[in-house]
């Protein structure tokens, strides 16, 4: 709580812009890998893999990437996607014959969706969106 | 007070009373630096302080009463990425350290403050709920703008309904405080393809309109969740189309850009814009392209606070100084 008076002196000035700049906290250093989360909580059941299937196909989503990023399955495979990232992500599709989207999924947290008509479907994390995958369903 | 959006409740504090008493101060506290108040500072006969606006000197009276529209000095507070549901191994609730964080805003005693986005961690209803229960304990008006965990699935609906209250369409608004115009930007709707915030046509041409008038002196602060100036696009960390809205800011004279997002403090001068992200209250993040990707860094429990904190801003004449401090502190 202790704002010493000399970091808060009142700054008139174009000149002292500068000043504040250099006062104000530098970069935060970024020599500490991000580590993955080792043990991750146990995980949710599946939030829409409500269709029965006896064929399923595992994504793993790890250092913001879906695992396998291409994915070939027949049709009624239901594809189950396991968050193992720190971090929040999401399914949410692009492209193909049907939508899917899923809730907010927090580590170690699970979604499923069972493809029922053929096609390529491209889906994205909404909240990363540079993270791609795509299922193709034969 | 405002254009849209809820104006901040006057509240009394000593602190801001920038009449006679403050600007003796101002004067009185620049001296102790010779040199620095002879650079800084043009002094047209006694009783009179030079300040200036836009690049144009004007005086401010020692004595009298501040002319209508004038900047007085004022403080408010930056809050950022509470993160509120995120928990992870050994790392203390987001709650716990969003009380912190709020107790020592509180201990500040600013005139409002600002929660530059990712209040919660999952958009969820509760966690809303708790982060505005919590972020009370400033005493204060907060003024919001949502991050991309705000309005995951639902475009922010939940968030804007909490903490959207009179903002128009899009939710983003803007307010006046002490003679400093206030902007909160929404860039976390329609994130771009690769990752990158996104404004869009309607919420720009708002803002020309919004700045359309105002004299180029009046001092603009500009807060937004993602940073509106590119700083490692690889993982989204920029906003795709901002070089519109810095072209509509550029001609101010003063304009403080406030982000959050990435859980650090980086920051870069432009001309007369300078722009600054924040720390977050819940867990830091690697520097830019360090790692595999954004997510929280993993350090040692005893060094969390360090890395952890909050932002004062003080807005004396038309600059704003800024000074970041750690849960640590």
């Amino acid at each position: 709580m202790n704002f010493s008076s000399r970091g808060f002196r009142p700054i008139l000035t174009l000149a002292a812009m500068s000043i504040a700049v250099v006062c104000a906290t530098a970069l935060v250093p970024g020599s500490r890998a991000a580590v993955a989360e080792a043990a991750a909580p146990a995980p949710a059941p599946a939030a829409a893999a409500a269709a029965v299937s006896t064929m399923q196909s595992d994504i793993t989503i790890d250092s913001y990437m879906f695992r396998p990023a291409v994915v070939t399955i027949a049709k009624g495979t239901t594809v189950v996607w396991v968050n193992k990232d720190d971090d929040v992500h999401t399914i949410k599709s692009k492209a193909g014959p049907e939508a899917f989207s899923s809730p907010a999924l927090p580590t170690g947290s699970r979604y499923g969706f069972t493809f029922k008509r053929a096609g390529t479907y491209r889906y994205i994390c909404s909240v990363h969106p540079y993270m791609h995958g795509v299922i193709v369903v034969r | 007070m405002h254009v849209s959006g809820t104006p901040p409740r006057p509240t009394p504090e000593p602190a801001a009373n920038a009449e006679v008493k403050d600007v003796s101060k101002v004067v009185e506290s620049n001296v102790t630096n010779r040199r620095q108040a002879m650079k800084c500072l043009l002094w047209g006969g006694a009783g009179v302080l030079w300040t200036f606006a836009g690049g144009v000197p004007r005086p401010l009276r020692l004595g009298g009463e501040a002319e209508a529209g004038e900047v007085r000095g004022f403080t408010f507070g930056q809050i950022s990425d509470s993160h509120i549901g995120f928990k992870a191994g050994a790392h203390p609730s987001a709650e716990d350290t969003l009380a912190d964080a709020v107790a020592q805003m509180a201990a500040m005693q600013p005139q409002f403050v600002i929660h530059s986005g990712d209040v919660s961690h999952l958009s969820a209803a509760e966690q809303f709920a708790v982060a505005g229960e919590i972020m009370q304990g400033v005493k204060r008006d907060v003024f919001y703008v949502p991050g991309e965990h705000d309005t995951i699935g639902d475009d922010g609906k939940l968030f804007f309904e909490r903490f959207g209250r009179g903002h128009g369409t899009g939710g983003w608004y803007s307010f006046d405080a002490h003679g400093v115009h206030f902007v909160g930007l929404v860039n976390v709707v329609n994130l771009t393809s690769t990752g990158l915030g996104s404004i869009g046509a309607a919420q720009i041409a708002w803002l020309k309109n919004d700045l359309k008038g105002r004299a180029s002196s009046t001092p603009i602060v500009v807060f937004a969740h993602m940073p509106l100036w590119s700083i490692y696009p690889q993982w989204g960390w920029g906003t795709a189309d901002a070089a519109p809205v810095l072209a509509t800011l550029r001609r101010f004279g003063s304009v403080t850009v406030l982000n959050g997002h990435i859980h650090q403090v980086i920051q870069k001068v432009e001309g007369n814009v300078t722009y600054h992200t924040a720390y977050s209250t819940a867990f830091p993040q690697p520097a830019p392209g360090v790692g595999p990707g954004p997510g929280p860094l993993k350090v040692p429990a005893d060094e969390l606070k360090a890395m952890l904190g909050i932002r004062r801003l003080e807005v004396v004449s038309d600059r704003v100084a800024l000074t970041d401090k750690t849960l640590a502190q």
